[in-house]
């Protein structure tokens, strides 16, 4: 519908509190099951164990309305805002920081945001700024999802330029490689985000979003579905495990975003996150309005 | 099968302990993460005296999150223990006995842990919550300043943790993956 539709900015700041709180305290239902799923395949032990753990943590931090993991990351939010939307009474931006605000002070969320990289690493005290992606769509909506990130992870993900000669291989290996380095420290069982092809910058956000694909679907090209489940394949015969003590299940899924790219490149991130693949979405439909 | 150990560990629970050990341990722990291993290692090499005594410790790295109302402390998971790799021979070396972490250790820390008889034991990352269930009591010991990095001595009843390395230079970072492939193989023969 054309026209100009309408909201408030408190509408939004109130979204991204509950979705925040939601995000950190439950484990979307597919994450769970794909994890049950890893454990009844399980044969060793320590691994089947360690299943369970993760499981019983899930169930405990639902019923005590506490977080999922001690990091409660960064706080990475997708916007998908319709162009025909106007946010009155504040910027959309300012919203959203209101919103991880009040959910990471009265949530009991830790704060892990500090200000400057490098020399002075004061926390922020709130866990803002968020890491915010923006994408401008038809309509007058506006589509939250937040999703936050924990560091352990984080800081196993690689970028690697490729060659367009590389290949399907060379993206496989590139992937594998990346995840034996990592070993136990993202906290496996992770699932794994690729981002193929567009440039330097925006590999790596194609990377983020394709974690936030649904669990267990496969790419529609099928050259890339079959890569994907090469790569689960091959990632999951390291034996690295759950917790990284042995096991046939590293990772619980792998997904492939691409973008269109350069006639001299490919460009490959591979963005890896732990089981606590936590994330909420929402929608705000505009109002019409009448001016 | 589930090993019940009391704290402080004895050399003689240690040389006991074997990679891939389930232990439910009880006891008393600090915790101690980057700002607190910095301070105190320069603190002690400059001449300083000890703020508390390492000899017969366990230190599990860790940054819990904030305690929510009628909770004895909020979710706490283990921080990647490599970080810590620098400062941690030198304490292995004034009588640490062991270590709660995650993640791999430099050649250093696991020759140490060797040297002194001590043990790197996991907490499996992501079941922060599980872990707090067994934290009995919360006392600040050293640098509130760091705010939280401040080091805490723990009560716990129960915590549930893996043995990652044992005094004998089993690691099951290696030992694990290294059984599970074997098995795999095997089975497609």
């Amino acid at each position: 519908m054309s026209g100009r539709h309408e909201i408030e900015a408190s509408e939004i700041t109130e979204m991204v509190y509950e979705l925040s709180l939601k995000a950190n305290r439950i484990l979307p239902e597919g994450i769970k099951k794909i994890i049950r799923d890893a454990r009844d395949r399980e044969k060793m032990p320590l691994a089947k164990q360690a299943f369970s753990d993760i499981l019983e943590n899930a169930d405990l931090a639902e019923e005590k309305r506490m977080p999922i993991c001690q990091d409660c990351g960064l706080a990475v939010v997708f916007v998908d805002v319709g162009q025909d939307l106007c946010v009155k009474g504040g910027s959309i931006e300012d919203a959203i920081n209101e919103g991880i605000r009040r959910a990471y002070t009265e949530g009991y969320l830790r704060k892990s945001v500090v200000k400057d990289p490098l020399f002075r690493r004061e926390n922020s005290g709130d866990n803002t700024p968020a890491v915010i992606h923006w994408k401008v769509c038809t309509g007058g909506d506006i589509r939250l999802t937040v999703s936050p990130k924990g560091m352990g992870s984080e800081n196993m993900s690689r970028i690697y330029m490729l060659k367009p000669a590389d290949g399907a291989e060379g993206v496989i290996k590139s992937v594998v490689e990346t995840v034996k380095i990592a070993g136990p420290n993202p906290c496996p069982p992770i699932v794994l985000g690729i981002g193929i092809g567009g440039n330097f910058e925006t590999v790596a956000l194609a990377a983020k979003r394709a974690l936030l694909k649904p669990e267990g679907v496969r790419h529609n090209i099928p050259e890339y579905a079959d890569m994907e489940r090469e790569i689960l394949v091959r990632v999951n015969a390291l034996g690295i495990g759950p917790g990284g003590y042995g096991g046939v299940t590293t990772a619980l899924d792998a997904h492939i975003e691409t973008l269109p790219t350069h006639i001299a490149g490919m460009p490959l991130a591979v963005n890896i996150c732990c089981h606590a693949l936590r994330h909420a979405e929402g929608t705000i439909e505009g109002r019409l309005s009448n001016g | 099968m589930v090993k019940h150990l009391n704290t402080p560990l004895t050399e003689e629970d240690v040389i006991e302990l074997r990679a891939g050990d389930i232990v439910s341990l009880s006891g008393s722990i600090l915790i101690a993460r980057d700002a607190a291993h910095k301070r105190l290692t320069e603190s002690i090499s400059s001449g300083g005296k000890e703020p508390f005594p390492i000899k017969g410790e366990i230190i599990f790295y860790a940054g819990p999150a904030p305690t929510p109302p009628g909770e004895v402390i909020g979710p706490i998971g283990p921080t990647t223990s490599g970080r810590m790799d620098p400062y941690t021979p030198f304490l292995l070396e004034r009588g640490l006995r062991g270590m709660i972490g995650k993640g791999k250790r430099n050649k250093e820390v696991l020759d140490a842990i060797k040297k002194h008889c001590a043990v790197y034991f996991g907490a499996t990352g992501g079941t922060a919550v599980l872990l707090a269930r067994s934290v009995i009591s919360v006392e600040k010991v050293a640098y509130e300043d760091l705010g939280p990095e401040a080091v805490l001595r723990l009560g716990i009843k129960g915590m549930p943790l893996v043995v990652l390395a044992d005094c004998y230079g089993g690691d099951i970072y290696v030992s694990g993956p290294e059984e599970t492939v074997k098995l795999v193989q095997n089975n497609n023969v």
